[in-house]
């Protein structure tokens, strides 16, 4: 993944804010994806064997983005697995992505909250000012 | 929460008056300080429901709400179907019917306390709990949607419990108007593997002592006593109504400007009962309040398995099962008339009062059980629905009342002040054994990130919402 590529998690009453920052939206969204897993488990401990290949389509950003965090929500409660790894192209409005991980292992990965989904909550996808991207929400869990 | 903008109308009732876009005014029942605790946030939510289309008497909070999307958390709103009335995906929330049901089990805490780390360990092996959990039951379609639309009277049917069980749960364990064919095959999916688990985040089975009886009448009615085992299970409609909720919260939002509806959140999104989108939603969301009354009606089996491997003989009636997250077609009295309402309870618990012709016959006098849960280090309660009978005092809120204690800080500031493992250790040390597969998850639901339920238990006792009848402190907690 692009070194450039930061992530965080932000304090929200009841759940948990998921936040990425890259170069270009594509590089946010990534971030954003990995700020989610962080909110289950710690990423690092998350292998990168398996491969879950993710198309959506949005009338916004915004939209997209709630999309493709539910997208990924959908990939690990249908598959058992955590995401670790993403690659995301975004061109108007669609999304393809392809997210490496693995299944879940509960005593290695330890995981502490299951996401139920993403909400419009605190939703943004902006150029900052600085020309770096943010995309951000806040998680159910 | 700033003071200035509400108007007091009594000791714990605060009015939010009808401004700008408000139909109704926003009601909040709490005390001074649960009020002034508040964040800003409540009273925008507040607002913002009062303002949506077909609102009736007002938009109101209960004393535990707090920052949640679209509607606050401890939100409740009746819509009117003939006058425009929505019904809000928003309104009702991911986790559809997410609840509490508590059993009784004929112990004493005496009975189970040199057997208390044995019938921890059984029940964490019996009840799949946390991220990646699956159940002992496959559902073919057919067998989905047999359980779509029979809630826990199908899961009676399948042998986990009894008839006797069913009269002890809101609408007899089943609601009516459920359509699995407006549940996506996506909500399907996420099911398949998911029957009888417990989730994760702030849901549990805890086994637990009636450490204090306040009702004496109203207990005896429950079958409730000092020093009495009970267990109690939270939790929902796990990934089929998750699903359902991101489904419909979507589509409710991409369609609301065709149907005149602006919204000033799109986590309010909300659709015209009387739309097909309104009905097909309502048939959905109804399918995951049948999956969650299923869902808790098994892991009740499972309960009573490990209970019956420890304590041959025993037996574990249900007292009740109330949900939290829920629109539901109810009958109530506003301004003398009877009117037919779609009442959204988002993080409250519904608490008919005594007399309510839904009761059953042996609570009928006392009024609804209102299970309310607190964290796994401090005490849960159990209330009764409404005002004392005779008090002659009209229902609160469409008959609602608080459904929990809220958190006091966020996860990652619980992951920052504790450590999972040696919670676990304090916590053993002063008798309460936790069992989970992640410590972290553990760190996050520290009984101190969570508020005193006991302020909002009295606030809702004071507020006339919901009577004090025992309070229950944790033995064993499983954690998902």
């Amino acid at each position: 993944m692009n070194s450039a590529i930061q992530w965080e998690t932000f304090p929200h009453e009841a759940d948990i804010g998921v936040r990425g920052v890259g170069s270009t939206m594509a590089e946010a969204f990534a971030g954003v994806a990995l700020a989610m897993t962080s909110a289950i488990c710690d990423p690092a401990k998350v292998g990168a064997g398996e491969t879950a290949h993710i198309e959506c389509a949005a009338p916004d950003d915004e939209q997209l983005l709630v999309d493709w965090l539910n997208a990924l929500v959908y990939e690990m409660a249908t598959r058992r697995m955590l995401f670790a790894r993403f690659d995301v192209g975004i061109e108007n409005h669609r999304l393809v992505a392809t997210a490496w991980g693995e299944a879940v292992d509960v005593a290695r990965h330890e995981p502490a909250a299951e996401v139920k989904g993403a909400t419009f909550c605190e939703l943004a996808v902006r150029q900052q000012a600085d020309g770096q991207w943010l995309a951000q929400c806040v998680v159910d869990v | 929460m700033d003071l200035n903008k509400l108007r007091q109308r009594g000791e714990f009732e605060w009015e939010l008056p009808a401004t700008g876009r408000m139909r109704v005014p926003g009601v909040i029942f709490a005390s001074r300080e649960l009020v002034l605790a508040m964040d800003e946030k409540v009273a925008e939510q507040v607002a913002n429901v009062a303002g949506l289309p077909g609102i009736v008497s007002a938009s109101y909070a209960m004393p535990d709400a707090h920052w949640g999307y679209g509607f606050p958390i401890g939100g409740v709103a009746a819509f009117a179907a003939e006058d425009g009335g929505v019904v809000s995906a928003g309104g009702v929330g991911f986790d559809i019917s997410c609840g509490v049901r508590t059993l009784l089990t004929g112990l004493k805490r005496a009975d189970i306390a040199a057997q208390q780390a044995r019938l921890a360990d059984l029940l964490y092996a019996r009840i799949p709990a946390g991220v990646g959990s699956t159940g002992g039951i496959r559902l073919d379609a057919g067998g989905m949607a047999a359980m779509l639309q029979g809630g826990a009277r199908w899961a009676v049917r399948e042998g986990y419990g009894s008839e006797a069980d069913l009269a002890h749960i809101e609408e007899h364990g089943c609601v009516a108007g459920a359509d699995p064919s407006a549940v996506s095959e996506q909500a399907k999916k996420r099911q398949r593997d998911e029957m009888g688990t417990l989730g994760s985040g702030n849901h549990y089975l805890e086994v637990q002592e009636v450490s204090e009886i306040f009702d004496v009448a109203a207990a005896q009615a429950y079958g409730l006593a000092a020093g009495d085992v009970v267990v109690s299970i939270h939790c929902g409609s796990r990934g089929l109504g998750h699903q359902i909720g991101t489904d419909y919260l979507r589509e409710m939002v991409v369609a609301a400007p065709a149907a005149g509806i602006a919204l000033p959140d799109r986590e309010l999104a909300c659709a015209p009962i009387q739309s097909a989108l309104g009905q097909r939603y309502l048939g959905a969301m109804r399918a995951g309040i049948n999956c969650a009354l299923a869902n808790r009606q098994i892991l009740t089996h499972l309960a009573r398995q490990a209970f019956a491997a420890v304590f041959p003989g025993v037996h574990l009636p249900l007292l009740y099962d109330v949900s939290h997250n829920t629109c539901k077609e109810e009958t109530h009295t506003v301004d003398g008339h009877q009117r037919r309402l779609f009442v959204h309870r988002k993080g409250a618990t519904r608490a008919f009062g005594p007399g309510h012709r839904e009761l059953p016959p042996e609570y009928v006098r006392v009024g609804q059980p209102v299970l309310v849960g607190g964290s796994m280090g401090t005490a849960s309660w159990i209330l009764a629905g409404g005002a004392a009978a005779g008090s002659n005092a009209e229902e609160r809120a469409f008959g609602s009342a608080c459904h929990g204690a809220g958190r006091a800080m966020s996860r990652h500031e619980a992951t920052r002040r504790w450590q999972g493992r040696a919670l676990i250790d304090e916590l053993a040390a002063r008798g309460i054994l936790i069992r989970s597969p992640s410590p972290r998850g553990v760190a996050e639901e520290a009984p101190l990130a969570y508020k005193d339920v006991g302020a909002v238990v009295d606030a809702s006792d004071r507020a006339g919402l919901a009577r004090k009848v025992a309070r229950l402190a944790p033995l064993v907690c499983i954690k998902g």
